[in-house]
């Protein structure tokens, strides 16, 4: 076995018995990722060096006796968080040479807890897609293939680094932020966990912003305890974010293999989609058999306006990039190009440093804000909005939580969907209500199609019982016993 | 009588709306630690929230929340338990985020009004609309190299208020009259310095002229008008151009100006058409601000004692004039000074000096109550030593223009130049036999029936005793004398 097979709860295992170090565990994964990362691009900046710092100041607190939760783990982290001294570029030509002298909350309490960061991950521009086709550094590579292709697969987005990496076993775990399911979606596209938790559970500080009232951090890991034990580091109440929630962080690892007897899980019919394949459908009867079998009561609820979800959210999100992007305006951050007067500048500035997809959107956002179209959008949006989180808050009154499939379909191919992006916004449509609603939601492999790409099954909680959502996503982890393997991998002959 | 512009058709009547910008007291901005200070080395009081780095989040400074709430009150408004926080969107340099934070759709303080009076005496209730928090933007400097702007964002985050009025004044001299009582009201909560000159109190300032009757025509916004004497100013130069426009037969064009002193005109600064839309929409960074109503309770409970009620106070507790206290509590400091000089004395004599002597030396020392030459302690120690007859009404100018000369107190002032009264009944006599031996003649008109020289005779004697002698035994030596 090889150190990068390790599981992180293994790997802080091995660290905690000596069987390591941690030095020796990030040097493996600096190597994987030099030989790796050429090709699948799921790192942005390695930053080799200040990793093995750490990793040698976690030996050193190992070695005195102390460890916290994640002492010398090595970790990627979503070139969306912006850390002191390290470029972070949020995958926009516009941020290229942009270094904060600033940590984010969230990487920051990774750090107190001794993580190693390897470096920064891959992403579609601003988080903005769902292939990472939009990266300015260029599409992120799907670690896995169908059987018996080469064609090359994404991974999903918006996010496809910190997944790719996690499935390729370059990191141990990473952090991500979902917005309209770029946590969720893209485990599901390589066959990994990860939990998008309940908006102001973590902290949004430091967090370069796409759509304020709907970006949350949370984290990716081959495992569901993978994702507890990141989770209980990234969470947690920060004063200076004024959406983050004051409340204790549980022990969410504990949550993992607790019993799941007498929950009542719900399974919204809206989810069940014409078009849905019957792959994607088996498996999510499958999920509900495990869920039954775990001695879980099954519930047919309704959540009538999923239907309106997708809409609400291309609405609502655009307006508020619309606005948060504003701030990139060559003044002050990425390349200056000049004009004749201010707005000139302004408008070379940004035609430059912004990619297609993220123009769109703040062409989008900037419309539906618009004076004569604001009450016809966005105000509309904000409607239909509560209305989704009521369908929520009904269906908990009677359901512990949903299951539902994470995405319609399995990864598709580079280059696939990219002209029309009306096609490739439907990916989101199963991960974008629950994040309309702030509730929480894990993606946990289930298994894999005909052509053997992972399939992911979406559990949905109430706000702030991610600890249900743990206890549910170990049973089905177990159940499903997804130990398939991607092609592209640390060790694997490639 | 009504205020109006006399045209070339007939008479027209203005109408008159002001939004008031008034930059808080705080200690920090309203949304960053950073301080709010005035001055400073350019972009040295700016946090990265101000300067919008990303992932830089706002968070409340309820100490600016407070001061809203404060003026709210002190304006008899409505305080709006849940307020919200809008997004005002357009693009400048001076403007890192490209939005500004402020309060459209929900203000944290509503319907309120503020009483002005009239030189004439007259009083008259102005309607104020609203008050909202908001962001104050970055400044802009234009003139210190040839071709490049350089970007200050000292001010870039600092709260604002921005106090709306009805359009309910009708002259020039109800919009002076306006803001210099939202002024005074300002600055007694402490809320705002009222600094017009360093920019912390700006007024935009709206216009539009009508026949008597009519409903409202098309208005003009003049942005930015900074002394009370330029809104006056402005006031009356744009409806005048708007009169004469309406009386050539042209339309008003809705649009914002500027007001030029110099030429004493408005211009044009941008139309209706370049308009920014502003793509307003809630804040998605902070939840909508929401007050306890004990907490504004307390706020209110806390509340000094404002210019009217003062006023009132000042009328019924010191007998002085309604108009006298209107002078007075003008001015917080004033105000307190005069409290401190008519505590326990005369009150109608305290106001008498304050307004006259003390006002006079400060004007011609260029003085202010703050480092005046002579402290309310000072002067109510001369007032003790008229009171108690140590010196006379008149010997007491002479002391006071000395405390102001050397700064002394009253008592040293009259222990060094013995200008103690007299009240030696021989003294005065003497002194009144020699006035009456000199005007002979006088006394020989008075006695033929001519009584008002009496006072002459007091006057005299006083003055050949050096001005010293105790003008009541005058009095009373001189009647007893002429009696005979």
């Amino acid at each position: 076995m090889m150190l990068t097979d390790l599981s992180l709860a293994g790997a802080l295992r091995g660290l905690e018995r000596r069987e390591f170090s941690s030095r020796e565990l990030t040097q493996a994964h600096l190597e994987a990722i030099e030989q790796l990362n050429p090709r699948l691009n799921a790192f942005i900046t390695v930053t080799g060096e200040q990793a093995l710092e750490a990793a040698e100041a976690a030996d050193r607190t190992r070695a005195g006796g102390e460890a916290a939760a994640l002492t010398g783990a090595p970790l990627g982290i979503k070139d969306l968080f912006c850390t002191e001294g390290v470029r972070t570029t949020a995958a926009s030509r516009i941020l290229q040479n942009f270094v904060p002298p600033y940590e984010s909350t969230v990487t920051a309490q990774l750090k107190r807890d001794g993580a190693v960061v390897l470096g920064k991950t891959n992403l579609d521009e601003f988080a903005m897609g769902s292939s990472n086709m939009n990266s300015a550094y260029g599409p992120v590579e799907n670690p896995w293939q169908r059987r018996g292709e080469v064609a090359r697969r994404v991974p999903g987005g918006a996010a496809g680094g910190p997944p790719a990496a996690v499935a390729a076993r370059l990191p141990r775990g990473a952090t991500g932020t979902d917005t309209g399911g770029s946590i969720r979606q893209p485990a599901s596209f390589c066959g990994i966990v990860g939990i998008k938790p309940t908006y102001g559970r973590c902290s949004r500080w430091g967090v370069v912003a796409f759509a304020s009232s709907l970006d949350q951090a949370g984290p990716l890991a081959r495992t569901v305890e993978d994702c507890a034990i990141l989770l209980g580091s990234m969470a947690g109440f920060d004063p200076k974010d004024s959406t983050s929630v004051d409340r204790p962080v549980p022990d969410y690892r504990a949550a993992c293999g607790c019993s799941v007897k007498g929950l009542r899980i719900g399974v919204p019919v809206e989810y069940r989609s014409p078009g849905m394949s019957a792959e994607i459908e088996a498996l999510w009867r499958q999920g509900v058999d495990w869920l039954r079998e775990a001695g879980c009561e099954i519930v047919d609820v309704s959540l009538p306006h999923t239907k309106y979800g997708l809409a609400t959210y291309y609405i609502v999100a655009p307006a508020e990039c619309s606005s948060n992007l504003a701030r990139y305006d060559g003044v002050r951050f990425g390349e200056r190009v000049e004009g004749e007067t201010l707005d000139a500048l302004y408008e070379r500035s940004r035609a430059a440093g912004f990619g297609p997809e993220v123009r769109r959107r703040i062409l989008i956002g900037t419309y539906v804000l618009s004076s004569g179209y604001y009450d016809a959008f966005y105000l509309r949006a904000q409607k239909v909005r509560s209305l989704i989180l009521r369908d929520f808050s009904e269906a908990f009154q009677r359901v512990d939580a949903l299951l539902t499939p994470t995405a319609p379909s399995a990864a598709f191919a580079q280059g696939e969907k990219m002209d029309d992006p009306v096609t490739m916004y439907l990916n989101d449509i199963f991960t974008v209500p629950a994040s309309m609603a702030g509730i929480p939601g894990l993606s946990v492999p289930g298994g894999l199609d005909e052509a053997g790409l992972p399939l992911g099954l979406q559990l949905l909680g109430r706000p702030f019982d991610e600890e249900s959502l743990f206890a549910l996503g170990s049973v089905l982890e177990k159940a499903a016993g997804f130990t398939h393997l991607p092609a592209v991998r640390a060790g694997a002959a490639s | 009588m009504s205020y109006e512009i006399a045209g070339e058709t007939g008479t027209w009547e203005l109408v008159i709306g002001l939004e008031v910008h008034a930059q808080v007291v705080s200690e920090a901005k309203l949304f960053s630690g950073a301080r709010a200070t005035y001055g400073g080395e350019p972009n040295s009081q700016v946090s990265l929230v101000d300067a919008a780095f990303p992932g830089m989040l706002p968070v409340i400074n309820m100490r600016c929340v407070a001061q809203a709430v404060r003026t709210g009150l002190g304006l008899e408004a409505q305080v709006n338990l849940v307020s919200r926080f809008d997004r005002k969107n357009y693009f400048y340099a001076d403007l890192p985020a490209g939005y500004q934070i402020s309060q459209f759709a929900h203000p944290i303080v509503g319907a309120g009004k503020i009483e002005i009076e009239l030189g004439d005496g007259s009083r008259r209730e102005i309607g104020v609309t609203r008050l909202h928090l908001e962001q104050d933007a970055g400044k802009s400097l234009h003139d210190q190299n040839p071709t490049r702007s350089y970007i200050d964002l000292n001010r870039a985050g600092v709260a604002l208020m921005e106090i709306v009025s009805e359009p309910d004044m009708r002259s020039p001299e109800e919009a002076g009259a306006y803001l210099r009582k939202l002024r005074t009201i300002l600055r007694y909560l402490g809320t705002c310095d009222g600094n017009m000159e360093e920019g912390s109190l700006r007024a935009d300032v709206n216009v539009s002229v009508r026949r008597a009757g009519e409903a409202f025509r098309t208005r003009c916004e003049i942005k930015n008008v900074n002394s009370i004497r330029y809104v006056m100013q402005a006031v009356e130069a744009e409806a005048r151009r708007q009169v004469s426009i309406w009386e050539g037969g042209g339309t008003v064009d809705q649009e914002t100006r500027l007001f030029d002193p110099q030429r004493g005109q408005t211009r044009p600064l941008r139309t209706k058409e370049d308009a920014h839309d502003y793509r307003y929409f809630p804040d998605p960074d902070l939840l909508p601000l929401v007050l306890e109503e004990d907490w504004v309770e307390a706020l209110k409970a806390d509340l000094p004692e404002l210019p009217d009620a003062k006023r009132v106070r000042f009328v019924s507790e010191y007998g002085i004039s309604h108009y006298d206290a209107g002078v007075l509590v003008a001015d917080q400091a004033t105000a307190d000074f005069y409290e401190m000089v008519a505590g326990g004395r005369d009150g109608r004599l305290a106001a008498n000096w304050v307004l006259g002597d003390f006002f006079a030396a400060l004007n011609r020392t260029g003085r202010t109550i703050a480092d005046s030459p002579v402290t309310a302690a000072a002067l109510g120690g001369l007032l003790d030593l008229v009171a108690d007859g140590t010196i006379n009404g008149r010997i007491a100018k002479d002391v006071f223009e000395a405390m102001v000369d050397t700064g002394e107190g009253a008592a040293a002032v009259v222990e060094a130049r013995g200008l103690r009264q007299v009240v030696d009944t021989g003294l005065i006599d003497a002194a009144l036999e020699a006035v009456l031996a000199t005007h002979a003649d006088k006394l020989t008109e008075y006695r033929g029936g001519k009584e008002k020289l009496f006072g002459f005779f007091v006057g005299q004697v006083i003055k050949g005793m050096g001005g010293k002698g105790n003008p009541a035994l005058v009095n009373d030596a001189l009647r007893r004398r002429l009696a005979q």
